[in-house]
C-alpha cells in the first residue's frame, strides 16, 4: 500500500466521519435552531412556570418565534422570571399576554404569546406584564375536589 | 575494589571491555558470574558456548539493553551502564546489530529497511541516501532485491539484508547474534565471508555470538568459551584446534557427554525404575 | 490441627496479597507507560505519514464492519421500537427513540466494542509480534525510541478514528431505521424526522455522544498498545495479550459508559 493511496483513503474516511457528525448535528439534532439567529430579549414574570425548561420554544399562533433563555426566581416577589430570546423580525405589543402552555396532553411545555391591540411595541429588555401561569396538575385536582366538596356541602 | 584501579580504562586499541561482570535476570540465579573479556579494535571475536549459557546476555550488556548487577562494561572508553538516555542513544549510533534471524521491519521494503538508520539519523538528501543504500546492498550481493518485502526473502537473503542494515551508518562495532543459525551450507559460507570481509574493509570491530564452531574457526581472530556463566577457555583458532581442554574438545568434536553432561540431573536410574508406588 | 488450618489461611491471604500488590504495581506501570506514550505525541505528528498509516489501518479498515453493523442495529431498533411504541400510540416517536438510543449510547458503545475487537486486537498483535521478532529491540539498538515510532502513532491513529467511526455508526443506524420505519412500516417521514429533530439536542446528546466516543477511543487504544508492548515475546504471549486487549477494552468501555452516563444524563427528562 503506497503512501498516496493511504493518504487518499484516510482523507475519504475523515471526510465521511465529519459529514456524519454534521448530519447528526443538523438533520438529527437542533443545531441551527438556536445560536446564530439574531434576536432581542423580553422578560415575563409568572406565579408558576410548571414544567417549562431552558431552550423551550416561544410560540405565537403556533409558530416558533424564539426560545426560553433563562429562568430565575425573583426573591422579592417570589415569582418566576423567564427571559426569552425573540427572533428579530417579530414584534409584540406592550399588552401581549404570555402563557405557559402544554402541547397536547403530555407534550412539552412552551410559552405562548397572544398579541394585544396596543400601538406601542416591546423593545429589547422589555417586560411582558400580562401573564398566565402554567397549569399544575395537582392544584387542578385539588381545586376539583375542593369544588366538589363545596358543592356537596351546600346541597 | 582493587580491580577497578588495576584495569585501565579502554585504550584506543581496545574497543569493548567487560570487567568482572555479574548479571542475573532473577535475583536468585546468576546467568553471568564474573565475566572478564577484552575485545581489541578491528578484530573479529567469537563468544561461544552451549544454548542458554549467557552469550546473548553479554551482547545485551554491551548494547546497554541490560545493566550488570556488578562489574563494568566499557565501550569506546565509556561505561555503558552509567550513560543517560541521550548519551546511550548517541553511543548506539556507533553500533550495528545483526539480530537472530534478521529482525527486519516487516512493513518496510528491503531498501527502506537499510535506509532506516540513514533517514532517522542524518539529513542527507534522498539521492545520497539511495546511493548509500544501494552500495551497502551491493556489498552483500542483494542490490537487485532492493524492492522486495522481507516476507519474500529466503532466510539467507534476509540475514544478508540485516547485515547491510547493520552497517548502514558505518559503525565502529558490529554485534552479531547467532548469524549462522538455521542457514543452508552456501548461505553459511556467504555470511561468514561477509563478516570477515566487511570487518577488514571497513575497519570495524566484530563480536560474533554463535555456537557454529566450523564457520567460526574459519573467520575469527579470537574465541571466548562461556559455560555456566563463566569463561572456561580463551584463545586463537589455532590454539583451539590444538587444545586438550576437555570442554573445548567436547565442543569442537560435538561429543554427547563430557564436561557438559548428557543427563539432566535426576535420581539414580535403578532407584527411579524400581520405585514402589 | 488448628495450626494446619491457620497455615492454609495465612497461605491464601499471602497469595491474595501478592496478587493484589502485583495488580497494583501493574496499574502503576501502565500509568507511567501511558504518560510516556503521551509525551511522544509531538514525535508521532512530526512523522505524520506514520500516524496517517495507522488511521488507515484502524479506521478505514474498520469501515465495513462499522457501517454494516450500524445499519443492522438501526433496522432492528426500528422493528423492536415500533412494536413497543405502537401499543401506546406513540409510533410517531420512533425517530426519537432510535436517534436518542444511537447517539447517546449505542453509537459510541457498540462502535467502541467493535473497534476494540477489530482494530484493538490488530494493534496488540502487531506490536507483540514486532516484540517477539526482535524488531522493537532492533529499533532501540538503532537509537530510535520505539515508543515514538511504533507505539504513539498507533495510539493516536486509534483515538482519531474512534469518534469518526461512532458517528458513522449512528448515522447508518438512523438511516437503517428510516428504511424500516418509513419505507417498510409506513410511518410518516415528516413525523419521523421532525420529532427527531425536536427531541435530539446538539449539546446534550450529540456532543456528549462524541465525548463518549473520544474517551472510549483513548481507553481502547491505550490498552491495545500497552498489551502489545508488554506481551511475552512468544506465540502464546502474543495471543494471550490480544485476548486480554479485547476483554479489558470491552469491560473498560462498559464501565466508562456507566460513569459518563451518570455525569452527562443525570436528571434529563
Amino acid at each position: 500500500m503506497n503512501r498516496n493511496a493511504i493518504d487518499l483513503w484516510v482523507g475519504i474516511f475523515v471526510a465521511m466521519g465529519i459529514a456524519a457528525i454534521l448530519f447528526l448535528a443538523l438533520k438529527v439534532g437542533n443545531l441551527v435552531a438556536f445560536g446564530n439567529t439574531p434576536g432581542y430579549r423580553l422578560e415575563a414574570a409568572f406565579d408558576n412556570i410548571g414544567g417549562l425548561k431552558l431552550r423551550a420554544p416561544v410560540k405565537a399562533a403556533g409558530v416558533v418565534v424564539g426560545r426560553v433563555e433563562k429562568t430565575r426566581l425573583d426573591t422579592k416577589t417570589y415569582q418566576a422570571v423567564v427571559t426569552m430570546k425573540i427572533d428579530n423580525g417579530y414584534e409584540f405589543t406592550t399588552d401581549t399576554i404570555a402563557s405557559i402552555l402544554t402541547s397536547g396532553l403530555l407534550g412539552e411545555v412552551y410559552v405562548g404569546l397572544d398579541a394585544g391591540g396596543d400601538t406601542k411595541m416591546l423593545a429589547d429588555g422589555g417586560t411582558i406584564t400580562k401573564t398566565q401561569s402554567g397549569v399544575v396538575l395537582e392544584k387542578l385536582i385539588g381545586q376539583f375536589l375542593f369544588d366538589k366538596a363545596a358543592a356537596g356541602g351546600t346541597k | 575494589m582493587a580491580l577497578q584501579d588495576s584495569v585501565p580504562l579502554s585504550t584506543p586499541e581496545i574497543a569493548v571491555e567487560l570487567a568482572d561482570v555479574t548479571f542475573g535476570y532473577e535475583r536468585t540465579r546468576h546467568v553471568l558470574n564474573g565475566i572478564t573479556m577484552t575485545i581489541p579494535r578491528g578484530k573479529v571475536v567469537a563468544i561461544m558456548g552451549g544454548s542458554g549459557c549467557g552469550k546473548t546476555t553479554i551482547l545485551r550488556l554491551i548494547g546497554g539493553q541490560l545493566r550488570p548487577d556488578a562489574g563494568r562494561v566499557i565501550v569506546g572508553g565509556q561505561s555503558v551502564p552509567d550513560l543517560g538516555r541521550d548519551a546511550l542513544f548517541e553511543l548506539r549510533r556507533k553500533f550495528g546489530v545483526l539480530f537472530q534471524f534478521g529482525a527486519l521491519f516487516t512493513d518496510l521494503s528491503v531498501f527502506e529497511n537499510v535506509a532506516f538508520a540513514l533517514r532517522e539519523h542524518t539529513d542527507l538528501p534522498e539521492e545520497l541516501v539511495r546511493e548509500l543504500v544501494l552500495m551497502k546492498l551491493h556489498a552483500v550481493g542483494l542490490r537487485g532485491a532492493a524492492q522486495l518485502m522481507p516476507s519474500e526473502l529466503s532466510g539467507g537473503m534476509a540475514r544478508r539484508v540485516a547485515l547491510a542494515r547493520a552497517i548502514a551508518l558505518d559503525p565502529m562495532i558490529v554485534l552479531y547474534d547467532e548469524p549462522f543459525a538455521g542457514l543452508d551450507p552456501i548461505s553459511l559460507g556467504v555470511v561468514g565471508q561477509l563478516i570477515r570481509k566487511l570487518n577488514d574493509a571497513l575497519g570495524i570491530t566484530s563480536i560474533v555470538v554463535t555456537h557454529d564452531i566450523y564457520e567460526s574457526l574459519k573467520i575469527v581472530d579470537y574465541i571466548y568459551f562461556v559455560s555456566e556463566g563463566k569463561i572456561v577457555w580463551r584463545g586463537t583458532p589455532v590454539e583451539v584446534r590444538a587444545s586438550g581442554d576437555a570442554f573445548v574438545r567436547q565442543f569442537v568434536d560435538g561429543a554427547a557427554d563430557g564436561p557438559v553432561p548428557f543427563h539432566y540431573p535426576a535420581a539414580p536410574y535403578r532407584e527411579e525404575m524400581f520405585a514402589d508406588g | 490441627m488448628a495450626s494446619v488450618a491457620e497455615n492454609r489461611a495465612v497461605h491464601v491471604l499471602r497469595r491474595l496479597g501478592g496478587v493484589a500488590l502485583g495488580q497494583l504495581s501493574r496499574l502503576g506501570y501502565s500509568a507511567r507507560f501511558f504518560v510516556a506514550v503521551l509525551r511522544n505525541t509531538p514525535e508521532a505528528f512530526r512523522r505524520l505519514h506514520l500516524t496517517l498509516r495507522e488511521i488507515y489501518f484502524s479506521g478505514v479498515l474498520s469501515l465495513v464492519i462499522i457501517l454494516i453493523s450500524g445499519l443492522f442495529v438501526g433496522m432492528v431498533l426500528a422493528l423492536q421500537g415500533f412494536d413497543v411504541l405502537q401499543r401506546y400510540g406513540a409510533d410517531q416517536s420512533l425517530g426519537v427513540l432510535v436517534s436518542l438510543s444511537l447517539v447517546r449510547e449505542l453509537g459510541p458503545v457498540v462502535a467502541g466494542l467493535l473497534f476494540a475487537s477489530r482494530a484493538g486486537s490488530a494493534i496488540t498483535a502487531e506490536i507483540g509480534l514486532m516484540k517477539a521478532t526482535e524488531q522493537l529491540a532492533a529499533i532501540e539498538m538503532m537509537a530510535v525510541d520505539p515508543l515514538a515510532r511504533v507505539v504513539a502513532p498507533r495510539f493516536w491513529g486509534g483515538v482519531i478514528s474512534m469518534p469518526l467511526l461512532a458517528a458513522l455508526f449512528s448515522t447508518l443506524g438512523i438511516f437503517g431505521a428510516y428504511l424500516v420505519g418509513v419505507r417498510l412500516i409506513g410511518i410518516d417521514a415528516g413525523a419521523f424526522w421532525g420529532n427527531m429533530e425536536a427531541a435530539v439536542d446538539f449539546r446534550q446528546d450529540i456532543v456528549n455522544g462524541i465525548i463518549k466516543s473520544i474517551v472510549f477511543g483513548i481507553a481502547v487504544s491505550a490498552i491495545a498498545v500497552f498489551e502489545g508492548y508488554n506481551a511475552k515475546p512468544t506465540a502464546e504471549g502474543v495471543s494471550s495479550a490480544t485476548t486480554r486487549t479485547v476483554v479489558t477494552s470491552s469491560l473498560a468501555i462498559l464501565a466508562l459508559d456507566f460513569v459518563l452516563t451518570v455525569f452527562m444524563f443525570r436528571g434529563v427528562s
